[in-house]
């Protein structure tokens, strides 16, 4: 199990969706991924995106200018 | 026990899509959603760039509709492959640059391709026979199947008994006798359909989800091929086309002048790139430069810019410019009145 980071900052919906699932095919059961992002959507689309799929969104960052979404892998599901 | 077929779904986030796997998961078929993001959806990203006050929140309905259908839903960015369908149209374009009938084979084709990738075995969409005048025909529905490759694993839940049986429907795998046989441009049967399933929210059903059929939009499309180097884009260019205001008051340039606060913050992110002009003196809105400016263009920008500010009824409006070099200065403009600006300015 590891920790990765997406930088999504500055893309529009639905980019960071696009970026967040093409990067978590290429992880493994129980890893964590921070998305970076700025675009307010993504604190809808991206859970939603996750709840489809199976993975758990394990906290929910809003900044300033920026979010920060985590989320536990779940391959099972996927 | 044999496991059920599999079917993917183009799920566009209106109702037809929705109905159309709904019905066909009723039917026990393991059913995933395909998305396909073009960069003329006008989903999404005009969401996130205008600011709604008390609209409804942010969502990207299909991801919406296939949490309600509960279904995986798979968003393909098709960015690049689509621009040959938008520039080069083998059927041509509708009212506008919409290339309907050879988005369609795209869309069709590319999840023909999904479809034998991930081991599914055929592809259902939400047409409508007659429902479009273009790609939605009994004579155009075949063109669809042949030039995408999908053949007859292409399944029209919705009106699938106004047509010739597919595949699915002849190998059992789907009762066509529980598909249906819509037709024309009537939207009841849907929304009765709809009401049976229990779905009482959808967003606005078919059409309006693509800015090639918007005249605003393509205007300022066709502006972009007439006046860059030729009939080509970038998504950042398509991107830019939804925001704003657009002025051309000389073949070599052209303003994009946020409305909004929404707008302002997406153009923010693209100072960098342009020439950009905000007012100093008063509140405003920022302005990029698309395209070569002298100092008698960037003079004549400043006192547009200051038309769409605060300042506009003052003799004088301080304007901050900024080139692309970083080189910044001031510029105090008249700006100008409503009747000093030709109607042919705006794109």
């Amino acid at each position: 199990m590891s920790e990765h980071t997406l930088d999504a900052r500055n893309l529009l919906c639905p980019m960071p969706v696009i970026r967040t699932q093409n990067k978590i095919r290429t992880l493994a059961d129980g890893d964590t991924l921070k998305v970076i992002c700025t675009d307010p959507g993504t604190l809808s689309d991206i859970p939603a995106w996750c709840r489809i799929n199976g993975h758990s969104v394990l906290d929910t960052q809003k900044g300033e200018r920026e979010l920060v979404i985590t989320i536990r892998i779940s391959k099972g599901a996927a | 026990m044999t496991s059920p077929r599999k079917a993917v779904a183009l799920i566009s986030g209106g109702l037809d899509s929705m109905l159309a796997a709904q019905v066909i998961l009723e039917q026990g078929v393991h059913v995933e959603g395909i998305n396909f993001f073009t960069g003329f959806c006008v989903e999404g990203h005009t969401h996130a760039i205008r600011k709604h006050e008390g609209a409804k929140p942010k969502r990207n309905n299909a991801l919406w509709v296939a949490e309600q259908l509960g279904i995986k839903l798979h968003i393909v960015d098709v960015v690049e492959e689509y621009k040959d369908v938008v520039l080069n149209p083998k059927h041509g374009y509708g009212a506008h640059l919409n290339p309907c009938l050879d988005c369609k084979g795209f869309m069709v084709g590319q999840a023909h391709r999904w479809m034998e990738e991930n081991g599914f075995d055929f592809i259902i969409t939400g047409e409508v026979l007659g429902q479009r005048p273009m790609s939605q025909r009994r004579d155009t529905f075949p063109i669809i199947a042949r030039e995408s490759g999908a053949g007859d694993r292409l399944l029209r839940p919705l009106c699938a008994q106004l047509l010739p049986p597919t595949l699915p429907e002849r190998e059992g795998w789907v009762d066509r006798e529980r598909l249906l046989k819509f037709s024309g441009r009537s939207r009841k049967p849907q929304m009765a359909l709809a009401a049976q399933f229990k779905i009482s929210e959808y967003a606005q059903p078919a059409g309006g989800c693509c800015f090639l059929t918007d005249p605003n939009y393509t205007r300022k499309l066709q502006d972009l091929w007439r006046t860059g180097a030729g009939k080509h884009y970038e998504l950042d260019d398509i991107m830019l086309l939804k925001v704003g205001r657009h002025l051309r008051p000389r073949p070599h340039f052209k303003l994009i002048i946020g409305r909004e606060e929404g707008e302002n913050n997406f153009l923010e992110g693209y100072r960098r790139q342009f020439t950009h002009l905000r007012p100093a003196s008063h509140n405003g809105s920022l302005a990029l430069i698309d395209g070569s400016a002298d100092a008698d263009d960037i003079r004549l920008a400043a006192r547009l810019t200051a038309r769409y500010c605060q300042g506009r009824d003052e003799a004088s409006v301080r304007i901050e410019v900024t080139e692309k070099d970083g080189r910044a200065y001031e510029l105090d403009v008249a700006p100008f009145t409503s009747e000093e600006i030709p109607r042919e300015w705006h794109l």
